[in-house]
Formats: structure tokens, sequence, C-alpha cells
């Protein structure tokens, strides 16, 4: 294995090569997308052929620092972050390579979206109590059940999915994941309205979808393996997020604040208050992306996802508390309707009622602050689990609802 | 507005931390610091001089004053080794007294006094705070008498006061608040220890009863208010230090008697309302390193500083005052009790929040940088 200075080098040049041969200002969105993954430099850590460079994860940071101030195109990575983000890591994980070869090109060209469907009605937290059923038949296997809080499903070529392929085992086993083709006979997908109004998630039935066996990841019954796979990398991406002073919420909360021509000694002193606690949030960020370049990621690392969901709501708050009566309007109003492709791909101006309303989600999606205090609890502090009563009884005998 | 993003320590600074460490594992103990915590006046004078002998009294003092001319990170460093231990020792208000010395003395004056505060020969204080609110009003006045100045008027709130050998005091003169030398054995000079509420940390009362001074006392020779600010900034910084660490410490014996105490047939950790806590104090603490290190490090930027230290008083004072409180809440009756450390740190939590000035009238500061 060659140094870290040494892969850097190697990094760079392929940037250099990329960008000469295709500079941004003149090189289409998609077609500099699939240079870049020919090139290596769409998941620099994957292995050559399957968009990387078989580096260190940590020259990621560099690839898209290098990029952005190239001024390339890079809304790919938010636009289709289910794929780019968690699928992409599953497949170079799990996947075969006729699996990587068909899938990981057209995912980052953004030719082909991607969404995730673990959550069901009756199994939110506790995910691993799937009840979606997919039966052997031949060459491929038949899908009934209902998946929830999809996002992005209404916009999707391909959709992760896991379920339940043998319900006498305990419920960690006897679960299988598989790639299923989002437009297929039997996909029924329906916008779930949020409390904003809009709906950036749906609802997907499944009435006896065939998947063929090829789209299987991963062995019969390794269904959870592959969860845990998908679960490390959405929170490593989160982990690793970085921003710049002021962002977002705490932002919009100093521009209330001055515009609000208040001089209310109390109300400003717990604005810098928060400001404060989202700055040293920030710190962490930074003192966490640093450590993990390093070779020594901490507990640092761990704590973002809480501590954001936290503090985004808090702040949030605060800020429509801050708007006075102004606090009690919506200036967008309440209309049902799916979030379109074109809201994700740019940053859409919310108020800071609807922001407000928005951050609700934060300490649910994704894995709730709940379950996140116990991860942070039992693994990075080591404190004993709760006793499990499901543990070991076969899936079909646990009680569930 | 200036970024200051590293956050990892080179490998000197790793060895420093790990050579005070071992100082500390190997002459302080837990019980020194509750006998001390008795006594109000006590200091641990074997890691005092283990300090000294190691050369870490006067890391951030340049080295033409005595000093081995680090950033204030090494400095942080020590700090961080002392407070996870709560070390009776007067590092804090010698590095406080320096850095006025430092800021407002003149050439002749920082290569008098500071050697000797850089070698710990001589045990040093900033004597400048009288009300118990308004960290500035001054009463204490000093006019003009020959050669010379006459100080009265009485300090409080001075820490490490009954050991103190020499203070840098402020008072009124008809140009402005000034600092001044003045030796504890000068005459007129009388200290007497005010029980502290932590109590490893002694606080004290400094009265001046016209006492004399050379004018060569008066630190350059004319107000400074800047000196003051800056020498209270630099107390803030290390006081992040001892916060962030004290909490990481609360932490860990939160943690330590979670897995290891059983109620109901179980560790009490393996309870959510336990376990929840813990995670909450782990991001604390995270946070408050992160705050207290990016100051020290920032700390000699002019413009960052402006927000980087009321930004660690802000962090650290809340994360070390909650993390404190919940380590007794979390140990039940045995955290209530003097013969366990728990109280030691709740006890320094709260003092030092309210230490160099309110977490609110830095708030105030944090605003007026943020442009809010």
């Amino acid at each position: 294995m060659t140094s870290l200075d040494d892969q850097a080098a190697d990094v760079n040049d392929a940037i250099d090569t990329l960008l000469s041969q295709f500079p941004p200002s003149r090189t289409d969105a998609k077609a500099f997308w699939g240079a870049q993954f020919d090139a290596g430099l769409a998941w620099v850590d994957f292995p050559k052929g399957d968009g990387g460079l078989g580096v260190s994860p940590s020259h990621r940071e560099l690839v898209s620092r290098r990029l952005a101030e190239a001024g390339a195109e890079t809304w790919n990575t938010t636009a289709n972050i289910l794929g780019i983000g968690m699928g992409a890591g599953v497949l170079v994980t799990h996947g075969t390579q006729d699996q990587r070869k068909r899938w990981l090109r057209p995912m980052f060209t953004m030719d082909e979206i991607w969404c995730q469907m673990f959550s069901e009605p009756g199994a939110g937290s506790d995910i691993a109590s799937l009840a979606t059923r997919a039966v052997r038949d031949g060459d491929e296997w038949v899908v009934n059940g209902q998946k929830t809080w999809t996002t992005l499903a209404h916009l999707s070529k391909w959709g992760m999915v896991v379920t339940r392929t043998d319900p006498d085992q305990p419920k960690h086993r006897g679960m299988t994941y598989f790639i299923v083709d989002m437009e297929a006979e039997g996909v029924d997908i329906r916008p779930l309205y949020q409390i904003t109004g809009e709906a950036e998630f749906n609802d997907v039935f499944f009435d006896d979808v065939h998947i063929p066996d090829d789209q299987r990841i991963d062995d019969v019954g390794a269904g959870w393996r592959v969860v845990m796979t998908t679960l490390m990398n959405e929170r490593v991406a989160i982990g690793g997020r970085t921003f710049p002073r002021s962002d977002g919420a705490v932002g919009v909360a100093m521009d209330v604040w001055n515009e609000s021509g208040s001089g209310d000694v109390a109300t400003r002193r717990e604005l810098a208050r928060l400001w404060g606690e989202v700055e040293a949030f920030r710190l962490t960020t930074l003192r966490a992306a640093e450590n993990m370049q390093a070779g020594v990621p901490g507990p640092e690392g761990s704590t973002a996802k809480l501590a954001w969901a936290d503090l985004n709501k808090e702040v949030t708050s605060f800020t429509v508390s801050m708007l006075g009566f102004d606090g009690a309007t919506i200036p967008e109003g309440y209309s049902l309707d799916p979030t379109t492709y074109d809201t994700r791909e740019v940053e859409r101006v919310m108020s800071p009622q609807r922001a407000f309303l928005r951050a609700r989600a934060n300490s649910i999606e994704g894995g709730t602050s709940e379950i996140m205090r116990n991860i942070l609890g039992e693994r990075v502090l080591g404190l004993p689990g709760e006793p499990r009563v499901d543990k070991d009884l076969p899936w079909k005998d646990v009680p569930r609802g | 507005m200036v970024e200051i993003i590293t956050f990892t320590r080179t490998e000197e600074q790793a060895m420093l931390a790990a050579t005070v460490r071992e100082l500390l594992e190997s002459t302080a103990d837990m019980d020194s610091v509750r006998e001390a915590s008795l006594s109000n006046t006590a200091i641990d004078r074997a890691v005092w001089n283990g300090l000294a002998q190691m050369g870490v009294l006067g890391l951030h003092i340049p080295e033409e004053y005595g000093g081995a001319g680090y950033s204030f990170v090494e400095t942080a460093i020590v700090f961080e080794e002392l407070g996870r231990r709560l070390v009776p020792v007067p590092l804090l208000s010698s590095v406080i007294a320096a850095a006025a010395v430092l800021a407002a003395g003149t050439e002749s004056q920082r290569a008098e006094y500071l050697p000797a505060i850089a070698s710990g020969e001589r045990i040093a204080s900033l004597a400048i705070f009288e009300d118990p609110h308004d960290l500035l009003e001054i009463r204490t006045e000093a006019a003009r008498d020959g050669d010379g100045w006459r100080i009265s008027g009485v300090k409080r709130y001075v820490t490490d006061a009954p050991h103190a050998e020499v203070f840098v005091i402020s008072a009124a003169t008809d140009d402005g608040v000034g600092l001044f030398v003045v030796d504890s054995d000068t005459q007129g000079v009388t200290v007497a220890a005010s029980p502290s509420l932590d109590a490893t940390r002694p606080l004290g009362e400094v009265v001046l009863d016209s006492v004399f001074v050379h004018a060569d006392a008066y630190l350059g020779g004319e107000p400074n208010s800047g000196a003051v600010r800056k020498a209270l900034d630099v107390g803030v910084v290390a006081l992040a230090q001892e916060q962030a660490a004290g909490a990481q410490r609360c932490l860990e014996i939160s943690v330590e008697y979670a897995k290891n105490r059983f109620q109901f047939g179980r560790a009490i950790g393996s309870f959510q309302a336990i376990k929840h806590m813990c995670a909450d104090m782990l991001v604390a603490v995270e946070h408050a390193k992160s705050a207290a290190l990016h100051a020290a490090r920032a700390l000699d930027d002019a413009d960052e500083s402006k927000i980087a230290v009321p930004l660690a008083k802000s962090v650290c004072s809340d994360a070390f005052v909650k993390a404190s409180g919940d380590t007794i809440q979390i140990l039940g009756g045995i955290g209530f009790t003097w013969e366990h450390d728990a109280h030691l740190y709740l006890k320094r939590a709260k003092s030092t929040s309210l230490l160099l000035g309110s977490v609110d009238s830095y708030r105030d500061r944090l605003a007026d940088a943020i442009g809010i």
C-alpha cells in the first residue's frame, strides 16, 4: 500500500487530467460525471473500474474540494444521494462484478435515480421486524408488502429493498436484500404528504412484484448484514459533512433578529448562546473530518446526527418566536404537492415557519434521536444494551403492530 | 473572517500531554485534592514544584522573559491535564497575571517580573475585581505621592490570594484605570482567604491601606484597559480547557458507574434513562472540547479571538455545569456524599462559570462579535 501522500499525488494527477480533458465550463454535467466516473474520481476509494482509484477514503474530501473549486457540477451527489451516498457503498461491498458494472455508472451520471426501502408501517425504529415478504419462484422472487418513508421513490429507477424470506428464523436472520426496478409491474408509488404539505416521501406497495434473482444482493438470509452496511454509509455521509460558519438555520435566525429591530437583551443573548452551540457543533464536524483524514477517528465523529437534530429544532423554533405575531402565519401557505426533482436540485428558500415544521423530522428520519442515543451509549461509551425479549424467537412468533 | 481549522496535536504536544499526565498520576491523587478542599488555602506543592521543574509554568511567556515562547496551545494542554484532576495549583492566577504584565508592562517591567513567574519562583495573581456583578467597577484609587503612588482599596474574588506573593492590581488614577504590581508583603497589604465554593481554587480579599509603591510598579506608566481584557481572555481560554477536561472526566465517572452499578438485576447503564443522559453528556463534551481547543488556537489572532473566546466561555461553562450535575444524578446517593469526587467537579464547574465574568456578559460580547 502506498503512503497517503503518494496517493494524494495520484489523485491530484487524475483530477488535473480530468479537468483539462473535460473543462467544467464547456462540458455538459452528465458528460462530466461520466468522465469523472471513468477517471476513478466518483468514489475515489472504490476499486479501479468501479468509479474509484483504490485509495484511502480520506481522499474523497480532496476530490470534492478540488472539483468544487474548478466549478464542476457536483449536485448529483445530493440529487441522487440515496444511490451515490448509500447504494454505491452497498454495491461495492456486497455486489457482484456484474451488478457493479450494471448500476454504478448510470447512478453517478444521474441517468438512474435510486431510492431505499427499509421502513414499513409496522417497522420503524425496529427495522429488523419488517414484514414485506419475498418468496422464491424459480429464477425469480415474488414480493408482497408495503414500504414507507421512501424518499425519491416517485423519481427512481431502482430501489434497494430488504424483505423477509424466512419467517421461521429470528428476526435478524431470514431477511434478504434486493435491487428492485421501480417501474416493474405491481409497484405502486403514492405520495406521503407531510407536516409542510409537500411530499418528499412515498408509500410504496408491492403486489406480486417479480425480481430476477440476479438482482439479489449478497446471500439469501444475509439481508441484515447489507442493511448495516447501508446505514453505516449513511452515518459516515452525515458525520463527514462540514459547513461554513453561520450557515443554514442559524444564519436565518441572525437575519430575522437583525431585521426585527428589537433591542431585547435577553433575546439577543439567547441567540448568541444558540449561535455558539451551533458553532461548537460546526467545529466538532471539522475536528471529526480532520481526525478521520488523519486516520484517527474518535467519538467526535459519531455525535453529529444527534447534535444537529436537537440544535436545528431549537434554532428554527427560536427563530419563529422572534417573528412575534408573524410567527403565527406561514407565507407559503399549505398545498399538497409531491416534491419535484427541480426543488431538490437547487436549494429551496423556505420561510422560517416552514423550516421550523420541517425540522421536526430531523430527530426522526435516518434513526430517531432515541436510537442515536442508544448507539452512542452502547457503541461509543460501551454501556450494556437493553435486554431483548424478541432476540431468539422466530420472527413469526414476535408480537408486532 | 479568519478560519483556524486544525485540531490535531503535533508529536511534541502529545509528548507534553503525556509527561504532564505522568507527573500528575505519580504526585497528585484525589485524596490530596479532597484534603485541600477542606483547608481552602492548600496548594499541592509537590505538583507545583514538579511543573516548575518541567518548565511548563511559563510555556506561553516569551523566551526573552524566561518562558518557552510557545503558542497558547501548549499551555492549554497543561490546563487540560490539571482540569481533569482538579489539581490545586495556582497556574491560572500565574498565567493571567503574566498576561497582564506582558500586555501592559514596559520592556524593563516585563524583564523584571516575568522570569520569576515563568519559573514558579513567585506566585502571582491578578487582583482587579471589587463588585460581584460588574467587572470594571473600580473604587480602588491610586494617587501620586512623591516618586511613587499611594493605593487604597479592597480587591475581592482574587484567585489564589492566600498564597500569592505578588499581585497585579487595578486602581483608578486621575487619567484612568491603571495596573500596578504590588508585593504581598508590602506594608499596608492585608490578605484574607474567603471560603470558596470550589475550595480547590482558593479565593481571597486583598485590602490595600495606603500602600506605597514606586513609580516603576505602574505597568506601562499609563492606563491600559486593553491589557486587562487580554489578561481576562487568556484566563477564560485556560479555564475553558479545564471545563472541557472536567466535563470529559465527569462523563468517564458516569459511564464507569453505570456499567458497574446493578439495580433491578441489570447494570443501570442498560436503562435508557441513564444511557441517554450519558449520550447527551458525550455530545456536550465533544462540543466543549472543540470550542476550547479552537479558542486556544485562536487566542493570539486579534479577529478570531473576538469570537473564539466568548464562544468557549459560553459553550464550555454550560457543558461542565450540566455534565457535573448529571454525574451526581447518575451516581445517586453516593454522588451526594463528601467521600465521592463528584461534588468536587460540580463545585469546580459552577464556580468556574462565574469566574472572570458571567456567562451572560460573554454572550453579549459574542453577539457583538458576530454582528447581531
